[in-house]
């Protein structure tokens, strides 16, 4: 049987619209294999849901060593985050896991210093974390994918994913990620046996609580906060509490010039403060 | 035809056969142990009680042959869709997606369920590298 061009062609382009719809079809039910499918797979009734998570932290509320002490304490204790010290007691910086830290002002807000400012906003800590950026370079910069954003804002980690390349480390501005050189098992005290550790060789670093969000709880270190201290909400919601606050107060944001569109909002100062 | 050194040869023969066929004489007469999986731990009997039958989240042959997919599924949905909850085909009962705080609840017995067939079949997976594993009494190792 002969063909012509003509028929060839109609034939061709017919049967590839067919072979991409099916491959788009069978590419939305990929996971579940076959005879291996759920009833239903669902989010639980009591989660948390915000179109954008963000956090504003208000410095003026942090008054006492103890109150930063707090607030690391409780995010580190629920995520088994291993503490690596250096035989005389002191951090080990080149194996520490930071989730949540402190900074002083020229490093958390490089530029936005000048040399008339108070020593006390100077000298003062910053709380800082990961920024859970609108943008985030880290993201782009993964070849596995292992970390990405979720539809809520949070760039999640897939620790599962990561081969532990350290790209996101070199892209992140702020410095939130953390490669885990050694077993962390072997500096974490008391585990939190509802929370997986990492391994050797991954990079972790702070998820916004995704777990306690999925059960209704704010994250760990707003609830460890001093009242007011740290606020965390949908932005994107005009009635939420964290909105009202950016929009009538100002707020300044770490390195926003990059473009990085990070979701963390700092009050400086503020009137708790002489 | 004349077969030289003999002696050496056939003597090395039966060396050499000893040696390979070790293991098969060896093992005579020993049934090598069948993996028994156990499924009776506290939690389980509870659940026993409550439901009138043991069940998992899905069929028992099912979970048997499947459940490493299941779990990978699982990860899955948790980790990157941000869904935490599994409702069942078969029980139509909902399940917490989570291998430390849903798996092991009921199986806590990681040692008689888990390494029971992974030893045997002598496949390692690493859930245990990051997840915390139920701690155990000492008496389960026998």
């Amino acid at each position: 049987m002969s063909m012509d061009r003509r028929q060839f062609l109609k034939i061709a382009g017919i049967s590839s619209v067919l072979g991409l719809g099916a491959t788009a079809a069978s590419a939305t039910h990929s996971i579940w294999t076959k005879g291996l499918s759920p009833e239903e797979v669902d989010k639980n009734k009591e989660a948390l849901l915000a179109k954008r998570w963000a956090m504003v932290v208000d410095m003026s509320k942090f008054k006492t060593e103890d109150d930063f002490k707090k607030v690391f304490e409780a995010c580190h204790l629920t995520h088994n985050v291993p503490d690596f010290r250096n035989a005389d007691g002191s951090v080990n910086k080149k194996d520490e896991i930071k989730w949540i830290w402190e900074a002083p002002y020229e490093k958390a807000f490089p530029g936005q210093d000048n040399k008339y400012m108070s020593e006390h906003i100077k000298d003062m800590p910053f709380i800082v974390a990961c920024n859970h950026c609108e943008n985030p370079p880290c993201v782009r910069v993964c070849p596995t994918k292992a970390t990405f954003k979720l539809p809520n804002g949070i760039t999640m980690q897939d620790e599962h994913r990561c081969i532990g390349c350290r790209f996101c480390m070199a892209a992140c501005p702020y410095g939130a990620r953390s490669f885990n050189w050694r077993d962390p098992r072997t500096a974490i005290k008391n585990e939190n046996k509802e929370y997986p550790t990492r391994t050797k060789g991954v990079v972790e670093k702070c998820t916004f609580c995704t777990e306690r969000l999925a059960v209704g709880k704010l994250p760990a270190c707003v609830e460890a906060a001093p009242k007011g201290g740290m606020l965390f909400g949908d932005i994107e919601d005009p009635n939420s509490e964290i909105r009202k606050i950016v929009t009538n107060q100002y707020t300044i944001r770490r390195k926003s010039d990059l473009g990085t569109g990070p979701a963390i909002y700092y009050i400086v100062g503020g009137s708790d403060h002489a | 035809m004349k077969l030289y050194d003999g002696g050496k040869i056939f003597i090395g023969l039966i060396v050499f056969l000893a040696f390979a066929t070790f293991p098969f004489y060896f093992n005579i007469g020993k049934v090598n142990a069948k993996p028994e999986p156990k499924v009776d731990t506290p939690a389980i009997q509870e659940w026993e009680k409550l439901n009138g039958k043991k069940e998992c989240v899905e069929s028992k042959e099912f979970m048997r042959t499947e459940h490493m997919q299941l779990l990978n599924n699982w990860r899955d949905m948790v980790v990157r869709e941000d869904k935490r909850g599994y409702i069942s085909n078969s029980s139509h009962k909902r399940f917490n997606m989570s291998l430390q705080n849903g798996c092991m609840n009921c199986h806590s017995n990681k040692k008689k369920f888990c390494d029971e067939c992974h030893n045997y079949m002598s496949v390692k997976p690493y859930c245990w590298d990051c997840h915390i594993q139920p701690k155990e009494k000492e008496e389960n190792k026998s």
